[in-house]
């Protein structure tokens, strides 16, 4: 379905023996669809795009290395500004690695905390999604009915965290407090208010034929490329590959529920698009098993007060809204890793997007970007 | 019967028997009838602004602009205003000045100069040339100059994307355009605004008003989509389209040459209005009654401004409407559109019309035009009748 490369001025300059300067488009670091400050080098011919060059790096704050001089503990707030669209996600992450290079057990109503709070935040992480796409392609109004469930997330956040963006709210062993008694109640009225909305969104944007010619047969991420380029998350089960983590290789308590994982095989940003939107309805459906199956008791294991865990290494990863973040650490029995890396899922994706852009028209450019769903402060770290 | 022409007509031989010479009263007219329509313009399109606002804001569980002079924010258009008015004028260094200068006064005087032919009333009409719907179509077709100066003068490659993009848009939409406005002056067998209006009085059945909309209902939905395709509005907004070219053919502009602009696009939107409400709609023609104390021809008049901006009106808050539920096209889907989908049908409705015309009459064609207008509700219907059973289902 590649659309081919255009041959009308080209194939003519060809013959001719003339050469023209092909056009280069800066797209950022000031645009308003790179969501956050990438620059996307484009090379026109005409409208469409011959080749693509993204500039990265303007929002590096050398994470890494400062988690190299925190110790364990004061990490996790470093941990939210990774992917600020999903930091629970983010912090989930960082204390299962560390968690695991201790060998640690947590409590049971720890863990259903946990998972009822990342996959809440999936929903919220793909609202936004949901929304800026629609921005991208000139529809604004979903924009606004996303953040307006998304800032019912939020509200439980608050009540929860008291925070709204940057919870670091889970602790290396547990959670430090628990539900507020609210809580229960409250998110269950969301489900119920989210689960009516979901049509809604197909109304204005699945069920759209104008958004469908947008988005279908446009930046085609072939099954193999997508796994050269070792792409995850929704972008991978966009081309056709059944992987979540949370099913081939679960953490937490994920095996005890019942979700399914949704598959797309047309490889296009259409393909995306389904899966996010499918991955709402199964996050809605873990937190409401998770809400009923919610065990009594503490939330936080017995730690120690400076943490040390033994000399050795651990890669652990999870599935965060935008697909394989991995937490490497490396400890010499110290309070502070030897050596503390993060693989992001959004640079990885991002890195496929020359491929899916080349031969796509300028206007694709922006469907596409928003397809793959990144977030600077992750990408750039 | 008092028309505005006849008004004129007294004034010329009033001025002439006092021994006044033609320029006097000329000019007077020019100077009045120009800053009527310079200033209804002006406060139509601020109204249009608000409006869109508040529209946009309801339609996405907001309220819009509710501070600013007190109502519902009335005065949020004549604040913004004032702002831009007050900024700094920047022309970029790169910049062609003297075009860059220019381009907002030749799409502000296009969108102006097709006001000349619109039938607000009965008698009401500044000039009802013979050929009023072919002028004010190719007059208005003009701004697509004043754009592509804009983009070209501007030395950034966003505008000149933008204005490329306008310009194949506006040559592609423009045909079948015109090719849907054929179809009511052949039946009115005239180009006049004025006599398209007055073909249109009376009704069918005593209920069924004589629009060319009813027997005409392709080529008002065609009309209707070309016309959004020249006003850049969603889902035709490509050579605007801020999330790919940031502003389009405007990025360089601001200040009072950005009000320019702006204020162009909604006087635009009202001229496109006004032709589909003359040539579909009936223009002025709706009922009406005498009011006690008022001349007959005034009160006709009066009535007849109401249904004509009623219906105009109407026709912008479909177009909002559009604009906030859709999402855009892409240029080649735009191109594919216009000539393998537009063109196509315009042609067939016009031949149709032919032979209807000739065979049946006007009488026959009515039929024809309920019985599509039928047959698109019913599917309409059972569509919504089934997402309705899905949603419930889900």
């Amino acid at each position: 379905m590649e659309r081919p490369i255009p041959i009308g001025t080209t194939a003519v300059m060809e013959r001719t023996g003339e050469t023209m300067e092909e056009m280069y488009v800066n797209m950022g670091p000031q645009h308003p669809s790179t969501h956050g400050v990438l620059r996307l080098m484009l090379k026109l011919d005409g409208e469409y795009i011959t080749d693509c060059i993204p500039y990265i790096g303007y929002l590096h704050r050398c994470h890494e290395k400062i988690g190299e001089n925190r110790n364990y503990t004061q990490i996790i707030p470093y941990t939210d500004r990774l992917d600020y669209l999903a930091s629970m996600s983010m912090n989930f992450g960082y204390v299962l690695a560390v968690e695991r290079l201790m060998g640690q057990k947590i409590p049971e109503r720890a863990e259903y905390m946990r998972v009822i709070l990342a996959e809440l935040q999936r929903i919220a992480s793909h609202l936004i999604w949901l929304g800026t796409f629609g921005l991208d392609l000139g529809n604004f109004t979903i924009f606004m009915y996303c953040f307006r469930e998304r800032e019912m997330v939020l509200d439980l956040f608050e009540s929860v965290t008291g925070q709204r963006l940057n919870y670091s709210f889970f602790r290396i062993g547990g959670m430090p407090m628990d539900f507020p008694d609210t809580f229960l109640t409250d998110c269950q009225a969301f489900l119920a208010w989210f689960k009516q909305r979901l049509p809604e969104y197909d109304a204005i944007m699945t069920d759209n034929i104008l958004f469908q010619k947008r988005v279908q047969g446009v930046g085609i991420l072939t099954r193999e490329t997508a796994v050269d380029y070792a792409v995850s998350g929704p972008m991978l089960r966009g081309s056709g590959i059944t992987w979540d983590l949370r099913k081939n290789d679960p953490y937490s308590i994920y095996d005890r529920f019942d979700f399914a994982i949704p598959v797309y095989d047309t490889c296009d940003v259409w393909a995306r698009y389904l899966v996010r939107r499918k991955e709402m309805e199964e996050s809605v459906k873990i937190v409401e098993q998770a809400l009923a199956q919610l065990p009594p008791g503490e939330v936080m294991a017995k730690m120690p007060k400076t943490l040390k865990p033994p000399a050795g290494q651990i890669y652990s990863r999870n599935e965060s809204p935008r697909g394989e973040i991995g937490f490497y650490i490396i400890s010499d029995g110290s309070p502070k890793p030897y050596r503390y890396k993060v693989r992001s899922p959004a640079y990885v994706n991002l890195s496929a997007l020359p491929e899916m852009l080349r031969g796509c028209l300028i206007a694709d450019c922006v469907a596409v970007l928003g397809s793959v769903d990144i977030v600077l402060g992750e990408i750039d770290r | 019967m008092m028309t505005f022409a006849s008004l004129v007509e007294r004034l010329y031989v009033l001025t002439a028997a006092w021994g006044i010479p033609w320029v006097v009263p000329t000019l007077l007219v020019m100077t009045i009838v120009v800053s009527v329509v310079l200033a209804y313009i002006s406060v139509a399109a601020m109204f249009m602004i608000w409006w869109e606002r508040k529209i946009s804001a309801h339609i996405q569980v907001r309220y819009g602009p509710m501070r600013v002079g007190g109502w519902h924010g009335w005065a949020q258009s004549i604040a913004d205003g004032i702002k831009l008015l007050l900024k700094e004028d920047i022309i970029p260094t790169g910049a062609d000045k003297v075009v860059f200068v220019l381009a907002p006064l030749v799409v502000f005087a296009a969108s102006l100069a097709a006001y000349v032919t619109i039938p607000w009333a009965p008698g009401l009409i500044v000039r009802d040339l013979n050929i009023g719907i072919l002028y004010m179509v190719s007059i208005s077709s003009l701004v697509v100059v004043g754009i592509i100066m804009a983009g070209w003068s501007s030395n950034n490659k966003y505008s000149v994307l933008g204005a490329m993009r306008s310009a194949a848009q506006a040559v592609s939409y423009e045909v079948p355009l015109v090719l849907s406005l054929l179809g009511p002056v052949m039946i009115a067998g005239t180009m006049s605004m004025g006599k398209l209006v007055e073909a249109q009085g009376g009704t069918w059945f005593g209920f069924l008003p004589k629009w060319f909309v009813f027997p005409q209902i392709v080529a008002f939905l065609i009309y209707f989509t070309c016309a959004l395709a020249e006003c850049n509005r969603l889902p035709f907004d490509i050579p605007e389209a801020e999330s790919e070219l940031v502003a389009g053919f405007h990025v360089e502009y601001s200040g009072m040459r950005f009000a320019i602009f702006f204020l162009a696009e909604y006087a635009n939107m009202f001229t496109v209005s006004a032709i589909a409400t003359t040539m579909f709609l009936g223009g002025w023609q709706g009922p009406w009654i005498p009011v006690p104390g008022l001349p007959r021809d005034v009160a006709h008049g009066l009535f007849g401004l109401f249904w004509f901006l009623g219906k105009c009106y109407f026709l912008i808050f479909v177009m909002m409407w559009l604009r906030w539920t859709l999402a855009r096209l892409r240029v080649d889907q735009l191109m594919n559109f216009a000539w393998k989908v537009l063109l196509p049908i315009a042609f067939a409705n016009l031949i149709v019309t032919g032979l209807v015309l000739v065979v049946g009459g006007r009488a026959l064609l009515y039929v024809a035009g309920i019985a599509i207008l039928l047959l698109v509700a019913i599917a309409l219907a059972a569509r919504g009748a089934v997402r309705t059973a899905r949603v419930e289902r889900a």
